[in-house]
């Protein structure tokens, strides 16, 4: 039931990208942004924990859990350290991740050379 | 002169009629199937992971929660290296560009595009060409719910 959960959550978050895409002249790199963002603000409202413990992974694996996992770690950041937690939390909860891309992406981009297109 | 004119418009014709002939005809409800189906197996495969985190090493749920994150990242960097991510991409659209892999591919992607730039300006630049402005922009807003909870909330 769980991965049902997952698939259907992070099936329609991804939906909601495509028709971005198709009716709006937005391109990948802005609805990156835009759903990074979106996540860090629905987490603020309150609307984005009630779809974490819904659709586990299907709502933290798309974008907009980045953005969740960033505005969850500045309130606890806050709740912890005050002040100096709103600066230190978003990025503590999402080292991990930050960390990989930067790591692995860099290591692939060196290891790799562009396939030619055709 | 209007012999060069008449001929651009010509090469300009072909052109158009070429793109046309190639650029698949835009099907809404197809790629919208697609992305649906390719996000949510990528989604589903993050919660596998996830629940192995947590049955077997004993994680909560943060940390089962970043462990996906690296691993589906580490996966997406490999298949965009492999030249793989980019055929799935084709036909899925936001199906692999909403989820973290999407997110890792347009790390790896430019950065290996731009690599005879050099591995400072070309890889360690370009990297964050579409990087940058999602930790910018998701980075700043979260500075703001910091702030916002610290002096109106607390």
């Amino acid at each position: 039931m769980e991965y049902i959960k997952a698939f259907i959550i992070g099936g329609l978050i991804c939906l909601i990208g495509q028709i971005l895409i198709d009716k709006t002249n937005l391109t990948p790199a802005r609805i990156l942004v835009l759903f990074v963002t979106s996540g860090v603000i629905l987490t603020a409202l309150g609307i984005y924990e009630p779809l974490v413990d819904f659709g586990g992974a299907g709502a933290t694996v798309p974008l907009p859990g980045f953005g969740y996992a960033l505005a969850k770690g500045a309130i606890k950041g806050v709740e912890e350290k005050g002040l100096l937690g709103a600066f230190t939390g978003g990025v503590v909860a999402t080292a991990g991740g930050i960390t990989a891309a930067i790591v692995f992406g860099y290591l692939a981009s060196v290891l790799f050379d562009p396939k030619a297109k055709n | 002169m209007d012999s060069i004119d008449v001929k651009q418009k010509k090469i300009h014709k072909e052109y158009q009629d070429l793109a046309n002939s190639i650029s698949p005809k835009s099907n809404i409800i197809g790629n919208c199937i697609r992305a649906f189906l390719v996000g949510g197996t990528i989604c589903t495969f993050g919660q596998l992971i996830t629940n192995i985190a947590k049955n077997y090493y004993d994680m909560n749920t943060e940390e089962a929660s970043t462990i996906t994150s690296i691993s589906l990242i580490f996966i997406s960097a490999l298949l965009t290296g492999m030249g793989i991510y980019e055929k799935i991409g084709k036909r899925a659209g936001a199906g692999s560009v909403v989820p973290i892999t999407g997110f890792a591919n347009s790390i790896v992607s430019p950065a290996m595009e731009h690599k005879r730039e050099g591995y400072v300006m070309g890889v360690g630049a370009k990297m964050f060409s579409i990087a940058g402005p999602v930790l910018v922009y998701g980075i700043s807003a979260s500075v703001v719910v910091g702030l916002v909870n610290y002096f109106f909330i607390r």
